[in-house]
């Protein structure tokens, strides 16, 4: 465990030195700018649409850095050749996967976290007190921080055997997909044949990210069950894992030449 | 004991995109590294050197054979317990200083973490690299990037050092002082198994040495009883042509360059060659004993195709 999270910390490391955090000053520009502009407006839906902002905002500032950096995670190691002492040390190879899984996944964690502490200044600015539903804003985090765990381990397994750019493009397309498997669900449903085989068997290899997206919902203050936090947090979990498993299965095989 | 037995290890990549071919970098070979010695492992650019390396470090799989480190297979975590590893051009995490690059290694390797922090200052000042405390891997020059990998490699104390041209990128003063330090491990105990093509480094700290070519091993030989060997030879250097058939008969290679002409033949035949030399009347300008450097036996098993008799450990 001690390698995996010297590994891990390392990755956060390089991320937070690399500039990654700084995303958070556009965050905050684009947060403060939008409170104060939606506080003149002061209209009934300005909570709405800050919540949607806010969240929609958190979600694909830590998607976009998901994708580009995961992409790389593994690659960059094997390019630049880092790996080989990292290697030729007690690492297990499955181990410096989790590792550098983990390491993203600690840096889009606490970047996230504290774009929340901005979009929650940003809430009480506008609404000079927080109310019971605004508790369902934390369910809607959770659940974008399930999704970071699943793209994560998207980008990562692309990453084991891809060059970056293809890995972007399918990283890209996954999370497209993903963001429309209900869709694809019910197209399976309605179709028949082979093509109710393929779609159906499609809706089920790509990330769930319909369920995840409750952001609209939140927003208006409708409550979000316990039964579907409890189903995505399995799902997502089980997703990852069995993605990593794979990811690791592949470098595991590989010839470092 | 052993320190690192290899049998059989070979190496086969498949090349091109469509149609794939084998192409075979490492030729199967066999070979003991016995603990305490300091073996260079010889060859040309592209001879396999560093894929054996890579090998025994677990970045390549071989096709065939196997290797062990202290008893351990290649591909236990327990056979990396005890090694340290230098690659060839090291690449390190550049965002990191070097302080810090060592104490993640360190943390891999298993090492306290109250005691982390004093052994990579230790190691840094080892290799030479002082005042360097807020100087990120990034600013690091080629030489200063080999001392850093160098310092990671002997950080945490291990048994056996396997180097990859450990040399490369060092100023005069920088390759004396690896020498050197090569040397202190060697007295220390340390196994270290380096790989180079700068011949007098290998000459200078060896104690055998192994000749690859072509993925191929050529031959393995104790460093001292190969230059001592040598000797047994003399070089005889004459002004003119005289005698020169005389010499050829007593089996001497010779050679003629402008006016002067040189023999060499075996010790025992010298006082024949002179007295055909005195007459003849020859102007006899030098007779020197033959030195042969490490050089020549690399060359040597270069040029022969095929594999000499391969002495597998020092009896």
């Amino acid at each position: 465990m001690s390698r995996i999270l010297a590994v891990a910390f390392n990755t956060y490391r390089e991320a937070v030195r690399d500039r990654v955090l700084y995303n958070l000053i556009v965050f905050a520009l684009l947060i403060v700018g939008s409170a104060l502009l939606f506080g003149q407006i002061s209209l009934e839906i300005e909570r709405i649409v800050l919540i949607n902002m806010g969240l929609t905002s958190i979600s694909i500032f830590g998607i976009v850095i998901s994708i580009f950096i995961g992409i790389g995670l593994v690659w960059k190691e094997i390019e630049r050749r880092t790996l080989y002492t990292v290697l030729a040390h007690p690492v297990r190879r499955w181990e410096f996967i989790f590792g550098k899984y983990l390491g993203l996944l600690g840096t889009l964690t606490l970047n996230a976290l504290l774009m929340a502490v901005g979009f929650f200044a940003a809430l009480l600015y506008l609404s000079h007190t927080f109310s019971r539903p605004d508790l369902y804003i934390l369910v809607a985090i959770y659940f974008i921080l399930l999704q970071f765990m699943m793209m994560t381990a998207v980008a990562m397994l692309y990453s084991t055997y891809s060059s970056p750019l293809l890995s972007s493009i399918f990283a890209f397309s996954t999370f497209v997909i993903g963001t429309f498997s209900e869709d694809l669900h019910n197209f399976a449903a309605a179709s028949q044949g082979a093509t109710k085989w393929i779609m159906t068997a499609v809706a089920y290899i790509v990330p769930n990210f319909s369920s995840l997206n409750v952001v609209s919902q939140v927003a208006h203050g409708t409550p979000v069950l316990g039964a579907l936090v409890l189903q995505n947090t399995v799902y997502a979990f089980t997703y990852s894992v069995v993605l990593l498993l794979c990811a690791a299965a592949v470098f595991e095989n590989r010839n470092f030449k | 004991m052993l320190a690192l037995e290899i049998e059989e290890l070979s190496k086969t990549f498949s090349v091109g995109f469509w149609k794939k071919r084998p192409r075979c970098v490492l030729k199967p070979l066999n070979l003991a590294v016995e603990e305490g010695e300091v073996f260079g492992y010889l060859g040309p650019n592209g001879a396999g050197k560093t894929t054996t390396l890579k090998i025994l470090m677990g970045l390549v799989y071989p096709t065939t054979g196997t290797a062990r480190i202290f008893g351990h297979s290649i591909d236990r975590p327990e056979a990396k317990l005890n090694i340290g590893f230098s690659p060839e051009q090291p690449y390190f995490y550049d965002h990191l200083t070097a302080q810090e690059l060592l104490e993640y290694y360190g943390q891999l390797s298993g090492i306290p973490a109250g005691d982390r922090s004093r052994r990579a200052a230790a190691a840094l000042h080892r290799v030479g690299l002082k005042d360097i405390d807020r100087l990120q891997l990034r600013k690091f020059s080629k030489g200063m990037l080999q001392r850093a990998s160098l310092a990671q490699a002997i950080l945490h104390d291990p048994k056996f050092l396997f180097l990859d041209e450990p040399m490369s990128g060092l100023d005069p003063i920088g390759r004396r002082e690896v020498r050197d330090l090569i040397q202190e491990l060697k007295d220390e105990g340390k196994t270290v198994f380096f790989s180079t093509h700068i011949l007098s480094d290998a000459e200078t700290l060896c104690d055998r040495v192994a000749v690859l070519d072509r993925g191929e091993l050529r031959g393995v030989g104790v460093v001292r009883e190969l230059l001592q060997q040598s000797e047994k030879s003399v070089e005889i250097l004459w002004h003119g042509e005289a005698a020169r058939v005389e010499l050829e008969q007593l089996g001497a290679k010779v050679r003629s360059s402008g006016e002067m002409t040189q023999a060499v033949l075996p010790h025992e035949r010298l006082d024949a060659a002179l007295d055909a030399l005195r007459k003849n009347r020859a102007r006899i300008e030098s007779v020197n004993p033959v030195r042969h450097s490490l050089e020549d036996y690399f060359l040597q098993k270069l040029d022969n195709p095929q594999p000499a008799h391969v002495e597998v450990a020092r009896s």
